[in-house]
């Protein structure tokens, strides 16, 4: 499901994917540099969002600056049948930051179900694990956790210009 | 990895109400402040600090690439250690690689190098995919989400 952008929506994702302007009226500013009404820019983002184009306005923490410093990919082997009635299960823990089904890749990968924790030590990401694996008891068949050591890269989305 | 800049509490406040729900309206920035119990330039002063000493990485509209008709897809390689700088390399460079980490697994998973995609287009994937395993001369297994799972945002600042 998606919808190409008109040329002005195009404009305001290149104009904004930086960050909102630190202004007071920081829709006023938008709209000025892209040459439309406070209004139609406002009610262009609020359309946005209903459809999500735009997931949510708002501020995303560095986690190791608020106190999460260890974060795992934990990965784990259920039956298709039953992994969404799971997922959703999974996501509701408040410690599970993003879940997602994915596709097996036999034979090195026999994990569709992704769950990202994060937790204050490597310890503390293991015991969220654990009771994940209680969660899902006897529906899981393997899993594994990958946790992060170094971040190569990391610049975000940017659409070209 | 260096030590977080310091924060107070105001700060922390602001860093858990914004986390989404930065309201649409001519003075957002004085909205918000009002819900915080402080004033529209403490708030901007604040916000400014926040992302100049990365405690925040980004203030503003979250996109879903998938909705404007691109693709984002999480893919994994299993990179030996011998020729790890040199295949850091090659993806680094590739600006369709949005995210890059070196992950550890915890059991025997030899996949150690895993990345982000991120293009306009759903074919851009295939190509940048084509790209890395060319110039590598490894395979690249791509990952794409295949169903997400609500989950809120909701990790409550600790420090």
């Amino acid at each position: 499901m998606s919808q190409p952008l008109d040329d002005i929506d195009r404009r305001l994702v290149l104009a904004t994917q930086g960050g909102l302007p630190l202004v007071a009226r920081p829709y006023h500013q938008l709209a000025e540099q892209l040459g439309v009404s406070p209004a139609e820019l406002m009610a262009r983002l609020q359309r946005m969002l209903g459809n999500g184009i735009i997931r949510r306005i708002g501020a995303v923490p560095n986690h190791y600056a608020i106190g999460y410093t260890a974060n795992g990919m934990s990965v784990w082997d259920v039956p298709d049948e039953v992994i969404d009635e799971l997922g959703n299960r999974v996501g509701e823990l408040d410690f599970v930051t993003h879940c997602y089904h994915r596709p097996r890749r036999l034979p090195e990968w026999p994990y569709n179900l992704f769950a990202m924790v994060h937790g204050g030590s490597r310890d503390e990401v293991l015991r969220q694990v654990a009771e994940i694996a209680r969660l899902l008891g006897p529906a899981c068949r393997a899993h594994d956790v990958l946790f992060s050591t170094e971040i190569l890269k990391k610049t975000g989305l940017r659409i070209g210009g | 990895m260096p030590e977080p800049a310091p924060i107070d509490a105001v700060d922390r406040a602001i860093i858990d109400r914004l986390q989404g729900g930065f309201p649409i309206c001519e003075r957002p920035y004085a909205e918000v402040a009002g819900w915080l119990g402080i004033d529209e330039a403490e708030l901007l002063e604040r916000l400014g600090r926040l992302l100049a000493t990365r405690v925040l990485t980004r203030f503003g509209p979250m996109f879903q690439v998938e909705r404007m008709g691109g693709a984002f897809v999480l893919a994994a390689m299993a990179v030996p250690e011998s020729d790890w700088l040199r295949v850091r390399a090659i993806v680094d460079s590739l600006p369709e690689v949005a995210h890059n980490y070196r992950r550890e697994s915890d059991r025997n998973s030899a996949f150690n190098m895993w990345f982000v995609l991120a293009t306009e287009s759903a074919a851009g994937i295939a190509a940048a995919i084509g790209r890395i395993e060319e110039r590598s001369g490894l395979p690249v297994f791509a990952f794409p989400k295949l169903r997400e799972y609500f989950v809120e945002m909701k990790l409550a600042v600790r420090t």
